[in-house]
């Protein structure tokens, strides 16, 4: 397990569970998640990502086992399959910044656009925008709350790779701007590029929460060598 | 028996004159169909709201009702006001039968069910759609129903043009709640039963041409509307 006891965690989590009836999705998960570099969730299919994330943003509330936040930390999610408003792209920002007590201004508006390249989309119904650029506007929206944590769900599923690359950039330029992100993705290349330190799920339990580059050389557990092999953990 | 196409262009000789007779018979129905509808707006309109985003014991009952009144028989809709409205009944007192308050009442209780169960299964669609992005960005009740109604405006425009499409169609209910008063309380669906009954057929034929032309531009609209909120809101 990872120590971070010089960093103060912006989150601790202490042997949370999360059951549906007689199904457990997560089992005592048990981590400290610290300001810096993106933090990457990994793991197969059903391995608990989206659950955790969803734990994490307060979405969901642990069956056992407690979640605990530094105070008034901000946090933003964004969903694998965001929803658009039945609005511009500029009415959707707006309609994020009407929820805070900030300045929902054209000037406002404009800079969270450009900062995920929609300017030029301003007036355009959002729900008519590509998967990749509604994906960007989704996290325009996310950013118009001014979160100090970012939650991010697979982002990038189903994108091409140009649409990818812009995704990453931005998700890098917020990290650089000192927004704390969290992501889940099943893609190898992306934890690598991205990460500073990987959470490894698998069958609903931590596998490793360890930095990145320590991940991919010496992974520590049998699940989390087999998935990196690419070999099929059921 | 005069040849058919010679009713036709008496019909059309009384459109084109203008008919004074024919003119207030409109008239009285556009004003008697529109108060209906605004009646049934100002009921139908908040209750689909409501059933749509509450939870509470009975609710799936409600729902089922609302959806059962849709198909009201207007001729028992006729019935159950006048024995409200007549002399010996619980509202006698007021004086409204074979008035055109009691009409516009008849269209208002027929198609109250039909915009309430059309709006709540719009604005219930919305809703589900949009819950999980409301949470994620910490949305409060009041802001969440007013988005709700405003994304959902152009569907609830359709829904009272359809609303508005049946009354004004509506026979039964009011020829037995308004009487056919001549002049009084005469509409047009009303005076093409008479009229046809009394084989004054270019009467009759010009008005069912103006109730079809009403009726086809009210469909015209609502799908300019449909089309218009595809292009710019999305």
């Amino acid at each position: 397990m990872r120590d971070d006891t010089t960093v103060t965690p912006m989150i601790r989590l202490t042997r949370v569970s999360y059951d549906i009836g007689i199904t457990k999705i997560l089992t005592d998960v048990s981590l400290d998640l610290a300001p810096g570099k993106p933090t990457l969730l990994l793991g197969p299919n059903g391995s608990g990502k989206t659950t955790l994330l969803k734990l994490l943003m307060g979405l969901l509330t642990p069956t056992s086992g407690a979640i605990s936040n530094t105070r008034d930390l901000r946090k933003a999610f964004v969903f694998q399959k965001p929803v658009m408003l039945k609005r511009s792209v500029a009415a959707n920002i707006a309609f994020a910044l009407s929820a805070t007590k900030r300045d929902a201004s054209q000037a406002t508006i404009s800079s969270l656009l450009r900062r995920v390249g929609l300017e030029h989309l301003h007036d355009r119904p959002a729900r008519k925008l590509s998967g990749g650029e509604q994906q960007r506007l989704a996290i325009a929206r996310a950013l118009a709350l001014n979160p100090m944590l970012l939650l991010l769900d697979e982002p990038t599923a189903s994108l091409d790779p140009t649409a990818t690359k812009a995704i990453e950039d931005i998700i890098t330029s917020a990290a650089n701007d000192g927004v704390k992100i969290i992501m889940a993705t099943h893609d190898l290349g992306e934890a690598r590029r991205l990460a500073g330190d990987i959470i490894f799920l698998a069958r609903g339990r931590l596998g490793e929460h360890t930095p990145s580059p320590n991940f991919f050389t010496r992974p520590s557990t049998p699940d989390a060598q087999h998935f990196l092999a690419g070999d099929l953990i059921i | 028996m005069r040849a058919p196409f010679l009713d036709f262009a008496s019909a059309i000789q009384l459109l084109i004159n203008g008919d004074a007779t024919l003119g207030a018979i409109v008239k009285l129905s556009l004003l008697v169909t529109l108060s209906a509808t605004a009646l049934a707006a100002l009921i139908g309109m908040p209750l689909g709201a409501l059933v749509a985003l509450t939870r509470f014991k009975g609710r799936s009952a409600v729902i089922v009702i609302l959806n059962g009144l849709m198909g009201l028989p207007p001729v028992v809709v006729g019935l159950l006001v006048f024995l409200t409205l007549s002399r010996s009944g619980p509202l006698g007192t007021l004086g409204l039968l074979f008035t055109p308050t009691a009409m516009v009442a008849a269209q208002a209780i027929l198609i109250t069910p039909i915009i309430a169960a059309l709006s709540r299964q719009v604005i219930e669609d919305l809703w589900t759609e949009y819950e999980p992005e409301f949470a994620a960005l910490h949305i409060g009740t009041r802001q969440r129903i007013t988005a709700l109604l405003w994304d959902s405006r152009f569907s609830l425009i359709t829904i009272l043009l359809a609303g508005f499409g049946r009354a004004a169609a509506e026979v039964g209910a009011v020829m037995i709640v308004g009487g056919n008063i001549d002049g009084f309380t005469r509409v047009m669906t009303t005076s093409i039963a008479l009229e046809t009954s009394k084989g004054n057929l270019p009467l009759a034929l010009s008005l069912g041409m103006i109730l079809i032309a009403i009726i086809m531009i009210v469909n015209a609209l609502a799908w300019s509307v449909r089309q218009w909120a595809e292009r710019h809101a999305g």
